[in-house]
């Protein structure tokens, strides 16, 4: 082989026993190539693409492996609900995923052009690429966690909700029936008639006093005290006395106001003013018009504290997961789109620009066009990803949640290795999750062989 | 007028992806919080309490962990898979890059053309077939299994990658190099491999993190003494919730690794991941 270029050059010599050697050599450098590429075709045949052989036909026996089914296996795949399930959670995988990774990384490659810090914004983003989906797993199931005192998310979603809502004070707080206060359809409690010049006192119970704002004082000091003549005063107060003793209904001396409620003053059903009681519960409305009014604690005062979103639901824990999955992938749509950006002919862009067409009639009619082919790229690499998704999946759902959210992939490994232990429908699972693929299959060898003209 | 709405747009623009890079380190900055924390104090609250106090904060988890036989020995065990894969993978590629891009031998085109259909075959379709295989063999549940099913899955990418690269050689040079009677072996280590290093590096980086961070193939073919740190962290899950201070400091052991290789070669990780698009 090696000495096959020098005998062409040098001079003629007799044929024979030239070419005789020219075979030769040519047989000895095909042995050598084959020894080159010998130890990859064993690997490869023995390992892939025998099992595709075997897979293939494997899917069309039973979980036994001894009965021929025919296409059973593929018919049962669309019938039997859990693996109906993961067929339909894989096409809300594909539709979704790709699509808003694709835009996104389409978004934030545009604009981190514009910063002067884009290799760092770059790096951060890409890097999740370099975690495990173990890793990511683990640390999304601490982030969603549904409890807000351990869940970041839920304890953002929480507190934003409060902040607009208002954080109710006393959920199990109720009146004792007959003494003042009476439970409206809402769940607010209202007094009976009062007029200006008027002091009530408001009891409830079923608070534990543990439970109480640390800042609440005793209410009887309050309690005694007149209201001017166009006043309505009061106290809300806890009608209970730690340790026993005290009377229903009355203030007595060691019970304790309940600060932090929400009252309003209501005339002809109409709130017209409102009050948040004191450390003691006292409360007051001053320069009230003589007339009938009731005193209104509402609803707001009593309802369940908000618990956030059971992001590990049965209902959101695909859309959970694809926010995990988003986190991992940005970065790596961001770059590549990235670089076809970098690739862009500067002048047109700038031509564009002098011609007076705004930014975004720049991203719509120029940048997008150009980068369509990039995009492609993106888009099938994620389509092809997200069709395999397992270990996300398998991670982050909570046990009792895995069927809900159960995937090609987490299927096929569940029917066969998990305990369903049926490598029929295993197999015809691994077949589908090829067969779709085989698309980018092809547009993968088509692509090569175009590049090789 | 123009400008001045420009420069407003930039501000709009940067505190937008200031927003963006800061919700995506919150997760994993959350991760490493937690990771420092007690039990008790992981059961009373988030790991955001850790701003208001930071006495919460010590390494106790890690010198447990260090301590925890299970653990110590799955890290090892990554290490044992995921060095021999990658050496291997490189090796065999190369040696298959090289004849397909420069050798003559009969099937050459058909063959390689095989190879880049195989890029996209998914693990899965082969798990099954292959645990068979092995069980025969006797790999079933061993290190040297894991090792050889990584190989062969990552060869098609790793084969395609370095055969794309190498046929970029100038022809003249292999020439150069045949006629001054170089063996083909002496031209692959000797020429080949080093102009080839750039390539090799990319290779080299993104399948050791691929390998390392797999649980899947693991989980099936690596029994438990020849487990690897994500099966092992992954066996712990069903108790999530209670042992967050196994599992946050684990599962930063086993980010920790791949993060660090992926800073020192960030170069050479995104051009593998970006030649492997479409994989």
């Amino acid at each position: 082989m090696t000495a096959t270029l020098v005998k062409e050059t040098s001079p003629p010599a007799p044929p024979g026993p030239v070419a005789e050697r020219t075979r030769r050599l040519r047989r000895r450098g095909k042995i050598v190539a084959l020894l080159f590429v010998f130890p990859a075709l064993l690997l490869l045949g023995a390992l892939v693409v025998y099992p595709v052989l075997f897979s293939v036909g494997r899917s069309f026996f039973d979980a036994s492996g001894t009965t021929f089914v025919g296409g059973d296996n593929y018919t049962e795949m669309f019938r039997d609900p859990a693996t109906l399930k993961a067929v339909r959670n894989t096409a809300i995988w594909v539709v979704v995923a790709p699509a808003l990774l694709t835009g996104l990384g389409l978004i934030l490659a545009v604009l981190v052009e514009k910063v002067r810090w884009a290799t760092a914004f770059k790096l951060l983003l890409f890097m999740p690429m370099a975690v495990s989906f173990l890793a990511a797993g683990i640390i999304f199931r601490l982030a969603y966690d549904e409890d807000p005192d351990k869940g970041v998310l839920n304890a953002a979603v929480v507190s934003v909700h409060d902040a607009f809502k208002g954080e109710s004070s006393y959920p199990t707080a109720r009146a004792r029936d007959g003494q003042g206060l009476t439970k409206e359809k809402d769940g607010s409690y209202r007094s009976a008639a009062a007029a200006p010049g008027d002091a009530l006192t408001l009891g409830l119970v079923g608070v534990q006093p543990a439970d109480l704002p640390g800042d609440a004082r005793p209410a009887a000091p309050a309690a005694g005290q007149k209201a001017a003549a166009d006043e309505l005063r009061g106290v809300v107060y806890l009608d209970f006395t730690p340790g026993g003793g005290g009377e229903q209904g009355k203030v007595d001396a060691r019970e304790s106001g309940l600060p932090g409620m929400k009252v309003e003053a209501v005339r002809d059903g109409e709130p017209v003013a409102t009050a948040t009681t004191a450390a003691d519960g006292s409360f007051r409305f001053e320069g009230l018009e003589s007339g009938s009014y009731a005193v209104r604690l509402p609803a707001s005062n009593f309802a369940p504290p908000y618990e956030g979103v059971s992001w590990l639901g049965p209902a959101l824990v695909t859309p959970a997961i694809i926010g995990a999955y988003l986190w991992i992938w940005t970065g790596f749509a961001m770059v590549l789109i990235g670089a076809g950006l970098s690739t862009l002919p500067r002048d047109a862009l700038e031509a564009a620009r002098m011609d007076g067409a705004n930014e975004w009639q720049i991203f719509r009619r120029i940048t997008v066009p150009l980068l369509a082919p990039v995009l492609t790229v993106v888009f099938v690499t994620l389509v092809i990803n997200v069709m395999k998704v397992f270990d996300l999946v398998y991670i982050i759902a909570p046990g009792p949640v895995q069927e809900d959210a159960t995937v090609l992939a987490t299927q096929m490994w569940l029917v066969s290795f998990g305990g369903g232990n049926n490598q029929g429908l295993g197999s015809a699972l691994g077949v589908l999750l090829l067969l779709l693929v085989v698309p980018a299959m092809v547009f993968n060898v088509r692509r090569f062989r175009r590049s090789q003209r | 007028m123009n400008a001045v709405r420009r420069s407003l747009g930039n501000g709009v623009v940067q505190a937008f992806l200031v927003l963006v890079g800061l919700v995506w380190m919150t997760p994993l900055a959350g991760l490493f919080l937690s990771s420092l924390r007690s039990a008790e104090d992981t059961a009373k609250g988030g790991w955001w309490t850790v701003l208001s106090s930071p006495g919460q904060l010590s390494f106790d988890n890690y010198s447990a962990l260090l301590q925890n036989a299970g653990i110590t020995r799955a890290f090892w065990n990554t290490v044992l898979i995921s060095v021999p894969t990658t050496v291997l993978v490189v090796v065999v590629a190369a040696l298959a890059g090289y004849a397909f891009a420069w050798l003559d031998f009969p099937g050459r085109e058909t063959i390689f053309l095989v190879v880049v259909a195989l890029l996209v075959v998914p693990v899965q379709i082969g798990l099954l077939p292959v645990a068979k295989l092995f069980g025969q063999l006797g790999l079933f549940g061993t290190i040297p299994g894991v090792v050889l099913f990584h190989v062969a899955y990552g060869l098609p990418f790793a084969v395609f990658l370095l055969r794309n690269y190498f046929a970029e050689m100038p022809k003249e040079m292999l020439e150069a190099a045949r006629m001054d009677g170089g063996t083909e072996w002496r031209i692959f280590t000797r020429l080949v491999l080093p102009v080839g290093r750039p390539a090799i590096a990319s290779l080299a980086i993104f399948q050791f993190l691929w390998v390392w961070n797999d649980m899947l193939v693991a989980l099936l073919f690596a029994d438990s003494s020849a487990q690897p740190l994500t099966v092992e962290l992954q066996s712990q899950i069903r108790q999530f919730g209670s042992n967050i201070d196994v599992l946050a400091p684990g599962a930063f052991l086993s980010l920790i690794v791949p993060v660090v290789v992926f800073f020192a070669f960030q170069k050479h990780f995104v051009q593998g991941v970006m030649a492997g698009s479409v994989k």
